[in-house]
C-alpha cells in the first residue's frame, strides 16, 4: 500500500532548490505583482489622462490634504516589521522559539500601529472632514487613495491573522515539526516583505509625487 | 542525501495526513470536503457540466427570440411566465422581454467561459489527470486544492442569485463595458463579487498546478518527458495566474464606481438617454471607459487561450494513443505552447480596434495578432501530421478529436480577419465574431472537453462508456453544431450584429432570417442531441462495462494506477523509463511501450 505522503512539504526539492510551500508563495507574490501592478497602471493612465484644468483636473499636493510625516511615520513602521519578521524567522532557525514568538509579537503591534494610525490620523479625519468630507466620490485621486490604501490595509490585515495565528494556535506545529514551523514563518516573511514592498511604491506615488 | 532517489529520502520524513488512508473518512470527508485531487477533480467536473448545460439552456430561449422576435416561447416560456412577479416581469405572456434577453446574454457568456469550461477542463481535467500523469500521490497543496473548488462553488451560487434579485442578473454583456455596466442594475453588483470568487479560486488553483508540476513528478519524469497534456496545463496555469490579477483589479475598481461612487470608468459629462448622469448622485467624473477595456481585455485575451490550450492538450493525448505513433514534433508543440502562452499577453488591444485608440496603437496589436497565429498553426500542423501513416482507431474520443482539428482550425482562420483593423470595421460587433469564437471554444474546446470525458471515464469509474450511445452522440453533435455557427459568418457579413435582441427591427436583417432560424434550429437540436451523453454518462457509472486499468493501452503513468485510482493513486512508487508516446516501436513485442515498464528484454 502506497502511502499518500507527500514529498518536499518541508525539504527542498534537489531542482528548484524551494519546498513546495515556499515557491507556491512565490508564485502567488507574482500574482499579487500583477494586482497591484494593474492599479498602478490605472494611477498613471487616470492621472496622465486627466486635464489640466477644470473640476476633474489632478488635485496639488495641498489639495490632497495629505500629510507625509503621518505616512513617512507610518513607512518606518513598515520598514522596522519587515526587520521583526526576519528576526522571527533567524530565531526560529537557531532554534530558540521564546525569541521568535517575540519578534513575531513585535511584528503584530508594529502592524497594528500602522493600521491605528492609517485609521485615527488619516481615514477619520478625511471622512469627518468639515464642510466638505474627502470621500472617494470627491475625486479620482482620492478614488484611488482609498482603494489602492485600502486593498494594501486588507493585505496588513491577511498578514496579522496570519502572524496572529502562528502566535497563537498555528504555534503547536513548533513541537511537531520545528523544521516545518520554521518554513511557515518564512513564508509568512516572504509576503510580509511584500506587502511592505506595496506601501513603498504607495508611499512616494500618493504623499510626495 | 543522495539526491538519487528524492522521493524515497523524503517520504515519511513529515506525516502530513497523519496515515489518512488507514481509517475510512467519513461521508463529509469523503464526498464533500474532500482533499483528495480525484474527487476534487471529480467534483468539478460535475459542477462545471451542470452549468455548461445551465448556460446552454439560457441560449436555446434567446435562439427562440431571434428566430421568432417577441412570440411565446412554447411550454417553458408559459412556465416561466407563470413564476409570480419574476414572471410578469421578465416573461409576460411567455415571451422574453429586452432586459431579461441582455441579462441571459451577458450571463451565457459568463457561465460557459468561467463557470462551465475553465473549470471542466482546468479544474475537473487537470486536477484529475495531472497528478496521476506525473506520478503524484496528490496536488501540493490539497488543502488549498479544496478550497478553490468551494471557492468556485460559491462564486457560482452568487451568479445564479443574481438572477432573481430586482432588475435581474447582469445586463452589460459578458465583457461589462463601462459607464453601461456602472449604471446597470443590481445584478452587476453581484456579477463583480462572484467574479472576484471565481478569480481568487482560479489563482490557488493554478499556483497548487504549476507547484505540482514541477515538484513532485515522479523518478524519472523529467520535463520533456511530460505529457504534452500536462505541458498545455502548465502554461495554461501561468496564464490563469498573471492575467487574472488585472481583471480582479478591474473588478475592485468597478465595484468601488457603483458602491462607492467614484469615477474610474465615468468620464465627464456623461449624458444618458438625454440626461445628465446624475444616478441618485453626483458623479465627479474624469474617468476613462477604455481603462476598463484594458484591464478586461488583459485578462479576457489570455482567457482564450485558458479556454483552448488544455482542449489541444487532450486532444493529442487521444490521437498519439489512437493513431498508435509517437506525436509528430512533440518538442515543435511544446515551445509553441510556451510562445503562444508569452504572446497571449500582448495581444489585447485587437479588441478594441473600434475605439478610436489609435492607428499606431492598432498596428502594434495587429502585428502581434499576426504572430500568435504562427504558434497555434504549429500545434495545428503537428497534430494533424501525427495522423499521417497512422493505422487509426476510431473509438468514440478520437472521433471527438478527430473534429476537433478542422472545428478549430476554422475558428482560428475566421479569427484572422478579426485581428487586422480594416476588415475588423466592418465586422466587429456583428455575428461573424460570435460564429469565429463559438468554432474555437464550441465545437473545439467541448468536443474537447467530450474527448476526455469518454476517453477518461474508465480510470474515473474503472467502466467504460457505451460505444453506440457515444457515436450517435458523437455525430449528431457535429452536424448540428455545424449548422449552429457556420450560418452565423454570413449574418455576420450581411451586418446582423451581435446583441441585437430583434433582429426584424432592421430592415437589411431581413433576407437574412432564413439562416438566424437555421442557427436557432441547429442549437435546439444540438441540445437533444446531447440527451444520449447524459443518459451514456450516469448510467455508465454505474452499469458501464468494466474494463482493465489500461482499456486504450496507453503509455502515460495514469493508466499504470488502479481504476478508480486508491488514495494516494499508485500502489507501488511509479518510475518513468521513457518519453510519453512510445507507440508503435521497431521490435517491440507490443505495439505501445508505457512509461512506466522497464525495459523489454
Amino acid at each position: 500500500m502506497s502511502t499518500a505522503v507527500l514529498p518536499y512539504t518541508v525539504k527542498p526539492h534537489p531542482m528548484t532548490g524551494l519546498y513546495s510551500g515556499k515557491f507556491g508563495t512565490w508564485l502567488f507574490l507574482a500574482s499579487e505583482v500583477m494586482l497591484f501592478g494593474a492599479l498602478f497602471s490605472s494611477y498613471v493612465l487616470l492621472r496622465v489622462g486627466a486635464p489640466a484644468t477644470g473640476p476633474t483636473a489632478w488635485p496639488s499636493h495641498e489639495e490632497t490634504h495629505l500629510s507625509w510625516k503621518i505616512g513617512g511615520f507610518n513607512t518606518l513602521v513598515l520598514i522596522v516589521s519587515s526587520v521583526t519578521m526576519v528576526m522571527a524567522w533567524a530565531s526560529l532557525k537557531m532554534g530558540d522559539f521564546a525569541k521568535g514568538r517575540g519578534y513575531l509579537i513585535a511584528t503584530f503591534l508594529l502592524a497594528t500601529t500602522f493600521l491605528v494610525v492609517k485609521l485615527v490620523f488619516e481615514y477619520v479625519p478625511k471622512f469627518t472632514h468639515q464642510p466638505h468630507p474627502y470621500l472617494p466620490s470627491t475625486n479620482n485621486f482620492f478614488a484611488l487613495y482609498y482603494t489602492m490604501t485600502g486593498l494594501h490595509g486588507l493585505h496588513v490585515v491577511g498578514g496579522m491573522i496570519v502572524i496572529g495565528y502562528f502566535i497563537g494556535p498555528g504555534a503547536a506545529l513548533w513541537k511537531r515539526d520545528p523544521e516545518y514551523f520554521t518554513n511557515r514563518i518564512e513564508c509568512t516573511g516572504l509576503y510580509w516583505h511584500f506587502v511592505d514592498l506595496v506601501w513603498i511604491f504607495l508611499f512616494p506615488v500618493l504623499y510626495l509625487m | 542525501m543522495s539526491g538519487k532517489h528524492p522521493h524515497s529520502d523524503h517520504r515519511g520524513h513529515h506525516d502530513l495526513h497523519g496515515g489518512g488512508q488507514h481509517h475510512e473518512l467519513g461521508f463529509w470527508r469523503k464526498w464533500v470536503f474532500s482533499t483528495d485531487h480525484k474527487m476534487i477533480g471529480v467534483q468539478y467536473a460535475v459542477t462545471a457540466l451542470v452549468f455548461l448545460f445551465f448556460g446552454f439552456s439560457l441560449i436555446m430561449m434567446m435562439r427562440w427570440q431571434l428566430a421568432n422576435p417577441n412570440k411565446p416561447i412554447p411550454v417553458i416560456g408559459k412556465v416561466m411566465a407563470g413564476w409570480g412577479d419574476w414572471g410578469e416581469t421578465y416573461m409576460p405572456g411567455g415571451a422574453m422581454t429586452p432586459d431579461l434577453y441582455n441579462s441571459f446574454g451577458a450571463m451565457h457568456g459568463t457561465i460557459m467561459v468561467f463557470l462551465g469550461i475553465v473549470p471542466l477542463i482546468v479544474g475537473g481535467f487537470g486536477n484529475f489527470v495531472m497528478p496521476l500523469q506525473i506520478g503524484a500521490p496528490d496536488m501540493a497543496f490539497p488543502k488549498i486544492n479544496m478550497m478553490s473548488y468551494w471557492v468556485y462553488f460559491v462564486g457560482g451560487v452568487v451568479m445564479l442569485a443574481s438572477f432573481f434579485v430586482p432588475g435581474g442578473a447582469a445586463n452589460s454583456g459578458w465583457t461589462s463595458y463601462a459607464p453601461l455596466s456602472v449604471t446597470a442594475t443590481q445584478g452587476q453588483t453581484w456579477w463583480l463579487v462572484g467574479m472576484v470568487c471565481l478569480i481568487t479560486s482560479s489563482l490557488l488553483g493554478s499556483m497548487n498546478f504549476i507547484v505540482t508540476i514541477v515538484q513532485l513528478r515522479a523518478k524519472g519524469l523529467t520535463m520533456f518527458r511530460l505529457p504534452f497534456f500536462v505541458w498545455a496545463q502548465f502554461v495554461t496555469s501561468f496564464l490563469l495566474l498573471l492575467a487574472f490579477p488585472p481583471l480582479e483589479a478591474a473588478g475592485i475598481l468597478q465595484l468601488m464606481d457603483r458602491v462607492a461612487g467614484t469615477s474610474f470608468f465615468m468620464p465627464e459629462g456623461l449624458v444618458i438617454s438625454g440626461q445628465q448622469l446624475v444616478q441618485g448622485r453626483e458623479i465627479t467624473g474624469g474617468g476613462s471607459p477604455l481603462l476598463w477595456q484594458h484591464l478586461f481585455w488583459f485578462l479576457a485575451h489570455p482567457e482564450v487561450y485558458v479556454l483552448i490550450l488544455p482542449g489541444m492538450g487532450i486532444v493529442a493525448e487521444i490521437i498519439a494513443n489512437n493513431t498508435r505513433k509517437p506525436l509528430w514534433g512533440y518538442r515543435a508543440l511544446v515551445y509553441s505552447s510556451i510562445f503562444l502562452g508569452f504572446m497571449s499577453f500582448i495581444v489585447w488591444a485587437h479588441h478594441m480596434f473600434m475605439t478610436g485608440m489609435g492607428t499606431k496603437i492598432s498596428a502594434f496589436f495587429a502585428t502581434t495578432t499576426m504572430i500568435i497565429s504562427i504558434p497555434s498553426v504549429v500545434i495545428l500542423t503537428a497534430l494533424v501530421i501525427s495522423l499521417h501513416n497512422g493505422s487509426i482507431r476510431f473509438t468514440v474520443p478520437m472521433l471527438f478529436a478527430l473534429a476537433f482539428l478542422p472545428m478549430f482550425a476554422i475558428g482560428g482562420l475566421t479569427g484572422l480577419p478579426l485581428g487586422l483593423p480594416v476588415p475588423d470595421i466592418h465586422l466587429h460587433d456583428t455575428y461573424y465574431v460570435i460564429g469565429h469564437f463559438h468554432y474555437v471554444v464550441a465545437p473545439g474546446t467541448i468536443f474537447a472537453v467530450f474527448a476526455g470525458i469518454y476517453f477518461w471515464f474508465p480510470k474515473v469509474t474503472g467502466r467504460k462508456m457505451n460505444d453506440l450511445l457515444g457515436q450517435v452522440h458523437f455525430w449528431f453533435s457535429f452536424i448540428f453544431i455545424n449548422i449552429t455557427f457556420a450560418p452565423m459568418f454570413w449574418q455576420g457579413l450581411g451586418g446582423m450584429l451581435r446583441r441585437g435582441f430583434d433582429p426584424t427591427a432592421y430592415a437589411y436583417n431581413e433576407p437574412l432570417m432564413g439562416l438566424v432560424r437555421m442557427s436557432s434550429w441547429g442549437a435546439w437540436l444540438l441540445g437533444l442531441a446531447q440527451i444520449p451523453f447524459i443518459i451514456n454518462f450516469f448510467v455508465s457509472i454505474f452499469a458501464g462495462q468494466k474494463v482493465s486499468d489500461n482499456p486504450w493501452e496507453a503509455t502515460t503513468l495514469e493508466w499504470s494506477a488502479p481504476s478508480p485510482p486508491p488514495h494516494g493513486n499508485f500502489l507501488t512508487e511509479p518510475v518513468v523509463y521513457r518519453g510519453p508516446y512510445e507507440y508503435s516501436v521497431p521490435g517491440a513485442r507490443r505495439d505501445f511501450l508505457p512509461q512506466f515498464a522497464a525495459a523489454e528484454a
